[in-house]
């Protein structure tokens, strides 16, 4: 009646392996140094398990638009705030006199 | 003065109804088909209250999102100011305990999933109830090793503070990472433990035989908070355990 989605189990053990895969991942590339791309690795591979989290796990890939624009807005603001404070903290100093 | 009330009553008040047979109408039968007895009355139907509740939710998780955001950013510009500290200061904390810790909170959040769709398919309320006690043995497992976690700083004098401690070539940056170990975290240890209280209503309600496909709105909300506290985990355990693991390689 209420026209809800029941996903099937397998999707849930699929979606569960890629997360325990990108975990052994993760810890398997940290023991290499390999200058910045180990935050770029560590953090796609952080993003995409949360991504599958959000889509599959908490029902976000069958919900409504509305669900998704709240629910994407949250990371929206999360780079807002990011991007505005590194804006400031990394461009200090780039003109004579403004440091600190 | 016309009445203005008075267009949207075009016949006279208090007349009974004209019909042929009066006999034919049964006063008190319910034409349309019954509510469930858990739709508030506010609601349309099961469907729209649910996605009131799902959608409540999800905004209150951008409120905890912001809440965690503003540790991140602490983080990040901290990180940002002294890079080599934090490698260095994370290097000692044990990438075996928090790897652990990951995959627990991803097996409990597999384990969250089948309650809520448990729930769904209306599974009888022992097999809702195993799900969420699952989840729950999973979820105090992880904080039986963050114990093990925190003891271990206490020992090793790595708690900031008058006693901290630092051999180390930057002991203002290791400082600095451990205030935010502890407080995201510490933070983190109070949602799980609330994420277990909450678990413990749901389990009792499921226990009632409380769900079934018509109503499981309480599951899958509490479900989403589970997730949501995952999450936080899965972006803690790299930046906090990995950024100087290829150290202790050399």
């Amino acid at each position: 009646m209420s026209g809800h989605h029941v996903a099937p189990k397998g999707m849930y053990y699929a979606v569960f392996l890629a997360l325990i895969v990108g975990t052994i991942l993760t810890v398997v590339v940290a023991r290499y140094d390999l200058g910045p791309f180990n935050n770029i690795v560590m953090l796609t591979v952080a993003c995409t398990k949360a991504l599958l989290v959000v889509l599959f796990f908490m029902h976000v890939r069958w919900s409504s638009r509305l669900t998704w624009v709240v629910a994407s807005s949250g990371f929206v603001w999360l780079l807002i705030m990011f991007g505005l404070t590194m804006a400031d903290y990394m461009s200090r100093g780039w003109v004579t006199g403004t440091l600190r | 003065m016309r009445d203005r009330g008075a267009e949207h009553f075009p016949g006279p008040l208090h007349q009974p109804p004209v019909v042929a047979n009066v006999d034919a109408i049964q006063p008190h039968e319910h034409v349309e088909h019954p509510h469930h007895p858990k739709l508030q009355h506010h609601f349309d139907d099961m469907a729209q209250q649910t996605e009131a509740s799902t959608l409540g939710m999800w905004v209150f998780l951008v409120t905890e999102v912001m809440f965690f955001g503003g540790l991140f950013l602490a983080y990040l510009v901290y990180r940002h100011a002294d890079p080599m500290g934090f490698q260095e200061a994370s290097n000692h904390l044990n990438v075996k305990w928090g790897a652990v810790n990951t995959i627990v909170l991803i097996v409990s959040s597999l384990t969250m999933a089948f309650a809520v769709r448990a729930a769904q398919t209306s599974a009888p309320p022992k097999v809702q109830v195993g799900w969420i006690v699952a989840t729950m043995i999973l979820g105090s497992a992880f904080l039986g090793v963050k114990v093990i976690e925190y003891a271990d700083k206490f020992e090793h004098n790595l708690v900031p503070g008058p006693n901290f401690v630092w051999e180390g070539k930057y002991p203002a940056g290791a400082e600095m990472f451990y205030s935010l170990y502890f407080c995201m975290t510490g933070l983190h240890a109070v949602h799980m433990i609330v994420g277990l209280g909450i678990m413990t209503v749901i389990g009792i309600m499921a226990g009632r035989g409380q769900f079934d496909e018509e109503y499981y709105t309480p599951v899958e909300v509490s479900g989403l908070y589970w997730h949501f506290v995952d999450i936080v985990w899965i972006f803690l355990f790299p930046l906090l355990y990995l950024i100087g693991y290829h150290y202790a390689n050399h």
